[in-house]
């Protein structure tokens, strides 16, 4: 049985993201920037990725990384979704880098790639839109919409008919899109066909991608756990000192339940994210089952969890100045990413043997 | 203090003199009991060796490959979970003598005598009374209901009123009780399935002596504490595969018929699917936190959720079986030692899945609880906190 607790490793990986986040991407700094050009903070991917070693976190040694596993990382995801902090941490450090960590046997430019992203020098984005899956292969059309921290990217992981193709960002074209979430931005990515290098055929290819979609959405039910646990706190810190008919409205029994319903559900979503990152970290053969479950499990949690959260904090909660519009954009957009809950629960029917009606 | 070591060994010389082949059942449990090795936590002489209780492991392992009997958790269920840690808290050295070897074995088996009609989640309102005779017993009258085992019980354990002008919660007195007393009459209470797993109970001039006193007069609210406490430690134990509960029995009939299917409860039993399988991955979480020693408050979401999916599911599966669906297997009255959920159909799981969300305290109280001691909700007003009882409206 998977191992569904967090070491003494992770709580200390915790602490240290948790308090650069605050330090430097708090909310307030994010609703200064998210109208601006960018969305990141400056310096903030440097000191993540780069100084604390958190963008190789399971990348092996010997190609640039830490060595340790998809629970660290999953740990990272879960402050950054606490924090809605908008860095490309879930498209290059988990998605591109996974789909590079499956062909660097084999590819000497997909090793070498990885060494950049592992280390955080490069950020590198699968040019696919945010709502690819792990159950249907991607379009190898040239022009790609919704491409999620293609922006921030300096190379675009690009599929074709005939393999994976590593894309500098300066030979491709990427126009912004304006995004729900406006702490992951969007774009339009169009490449030439002859542009950049092959770095992998098309069968190892699609099991590339489809092997880095998937630990994509193991992980982000972690940062989806994040987000859930954050609104639930600041709902209970509000409840608890917002009075209204000469009480804390906290202590209304109407309002108590659905901050404790919201508490199990969150129990629930740990379990399910703690048991897709250990089934990614061990290579379990289990692993595309425990993430479908997760990713049906906590895309709902987080939504339910940001729409109380906006509904508890009553008219405060529909402000701009107020962070919860930030978590529930995230989580509204996490819902869709890397496959919706429906789509998720198709692959289970499948997995477990409870097929549709014919 | 004891080891693993030592404890194997006096297991294995229990097993020795007392071959479980040849040895009656009852014979050789009380001969485990009078080894210490019933429940090793347990001081000597009362079943146990004051070892920690982490070890019982150890004895019920080493039982269990030797093919030893057990003592059966059935029907002495409350006694086991409930009135023996009471017992053992606050009865005298008499009262633990007399009770805990019997109880333990099996050979008398307890119920439990708190909730009434007119108090059920408002426990501490109950209004069965005690009132003292001039030689010192206590004379009871009153009502208990959802008594479970109470057809079969030698004793009680039981709340009752012993001050009815003081607040609620401050004149309450416990008792054990005397099945056999005269004064007492067990009707089988029938349930919404057709049967009656439990009883109403009627008190009626019960006489009880003062030395079946637990604890002080008008302490008995912080004794029932003891009680109700160890009734919610049992969660967290045992492992449950994928598809082990009630989504099993869906899952099952889904794969094995498929003319019964449609799109609406495909969709529908996938999403309890995934929540049944987030509940064991919930579970199994909580049971590594309790062996990293590191116990959370996840167990009060445990027995919250069961109840929710139970009901759920169950209720799918009735429709699932469409024409077949609107049978029941029987109506006849029985009184069951067990809640069978599984060995029976989809429309008793519908119907005594509903009791999950009542029984062993509300989804109502329990979020209040999670709300309040978990989240730091502040409680609504009381106004039933500095009033006497006998001033509370009823």
């Amino acid at each position: 049985m998977s191992d569904l607790l967090y070491s003494e490793t992770e709580d200390d990986l915790r602490a240290a993201v948790r308090s650069l986040l605050t330090d430097r991407a708090g909310h307030q700094e994010l609703l200064g920037r998210v109208e601006t050009d960018s969305p990141y903070v400056p310096g903030l991917w440097k000191a993540l990725a780069g100084d604390m070693g958190a963008a190789g976190l399971f990348v092996p040694e010997k190609l640039g990384g830490q060595g340790a596993s998809h629970r660290e990382a999953a740990v990272v995801l879960e402050e950054l979704g606490r924090a809605v902090t908008p860095a490309p941490y879930l498209t290059s450090a988990v998605v591109a880098t996974e789909t590079l960590l499956a062909l660097a046997g084999e590819s000497a430019p997909a090793a070498e790639l990885l060494v950049g992203l592992a280390g955080g020098r490069t950020v590198a984005v699968l040019a696919v839109p945010l709502t690819a899956t792990p159950y249907a292969e991607p379009s190898v059309a040239s022009t790609v919409t919704g491409v999620a921290d293609a922006v921030a990217a300096d190379v675009l992981l690009v599929p074709r008919a005939d393999g994976l193709y590593a894309v500098p960002a300066t030979e491709a074209t990427v126009e912004p899109q304006t995004p729900l979430d406006l702490t992951r931005p969007l774009a339009t990515v169009t490449t030439e066909a002859a542009s950049g290098t092959r770095i992998a055929g098309p069968e190892e290819a699609a099991a590339a991608v489809r092997r880095g979609l998937l630990a994509g959405a193991g992980l982000l039910a972690s940062e989806q756990l994040g987000l859930a646990e954050w609104c639930l706190e600041e709902t209970v810190r509000h409840t608890r000192e917002r009075h209204q008919f000469n009480r804390p409205v906290g202590s209304f029994q109407a309002l108590k339940h659905r901050m404790a319903q919201l508490w199990l559900d969150v129990v629930g979503a740990r379990a399910a994210a703690r048991a897709a990152a250990d089934a990614l970290a061990t290579g379990s053969p289990d692993a595309p089952l425990t993430v479908a479950v997760a990713q049906a499990y906590c895309s709902k949690v987080a939504v339910r969890a940001a729409e109380e959260c906006v509904q508890l904090h009553g008219g405060i909660g529909m402000t701009w100045e107020h962070p919860a519009h930030l978590a529930l954009k995230r989580a509204k957009s996490d819902q869709l990413a890397l496959g919706s809950a429906g789509r998720h629960q198709d692959a289970i029917a499948g997995l477990v043997g409870l097929p549709a009606p014919a | 203090m004891t080891d693993a070591q030592e404890l194997i060994a006096l297991t294995r010389q229990l097993l020795a003199d007392h071959p479980p082949a040849t040895t009656d059942r009852t014979d050789f449990l009380r001969a485990r009991f009078d080894a210490g090795l019933a429940w090793v936590h347990y001081p000597v002489g009362l079943g146990g060796l004051d070892a920690p209780r982490a070890l019982q492991a150890v004895v019920d392992t080493e039982l269990a490959a030797a093919g030893a009997p057990d003592n059966d958790p059935r029907r002495i269920g409350i006694g086991l979970g409930m009135a023996a840690p009471t017992l053992l808290a606050y009865g005298s050295d008499e009262v633990k003598r007399r009770f805990l070897r019997p109880l333990w074995v099996g050979e008398e088996v307890w119920c439990q005598l708190f909730s009434e009609p007119g108090a059920g989640s408002d426990l501490a309102a109950l209004g069965t009374r005690a009132v003292r005779d001039g030689g010192g017993d206590w004379v009871i009258d009153g009502q208990k209901v959802w008594t479970s085992s109470a057809h079969v019980a030698r004793w009680a354990i039981l709340i009752a009123r012993t001050d009815p002008d003081v607040p609620k919660h401050r004149g309450i007195t416990y008792f054990v009780c005397d099945m056999t007393d005269p004064g007492v009459e067990v009707r089988p209470l029938r349930q919404i399935t057709g049967e009656a797993e439990f009883n109403e109970v009627f008190l009626t001039g019960v006489r009880i002596p003062d030395a079946h006193r637990l604890g002080g007069i008008g302490d008995g609210w912080r004794v029932a504490q003891t009680t109700l406490m160890n009734e919610r430690v049992s969660i967290g134990g045992a492992r449950i595969p994928r598809e082990g509960g009630m989504i099993g029995k869906a899952a099952t009939t889904w794969r094995e018929r498929p003319e019964l299917r449609t799109h609406d409860l495909h969709r529908r039993l996938l999403d309890l699917w995934v929540d049944a399988e987030v509940a064991r991955l919930t579970g199994e979480r909580l049971r590594q936190q309790l062996v990293a020693g590191q116990p959370g408050p996840e167990g009060s979401a445990m027995k919250l959720g069961f109840a929710r999916l139970n009901q759920a599911i169950s209720g799918l599966e009735v429709e699932l079986l469409g024409e077949e669906g609107l049978l029941y297997g029987e109506w006849e009255m029985r009184r069951p030692d067990l809640v069978d959920f599984t060995g029976r159909d989809a429309g008793y799981r519908y119907l005594r899945s509903k009791g999950n969300s009542i029984e062993g305290g509300t989804t109502e109280v329990l979020l209040n609880i999670v709300a309040e001691r978990v989240l730091g909700l502040p409680s609504e007003p009381r106004n039933d906190k500095d009033v006497a009882w006998k001033d509370l409206s009823r």
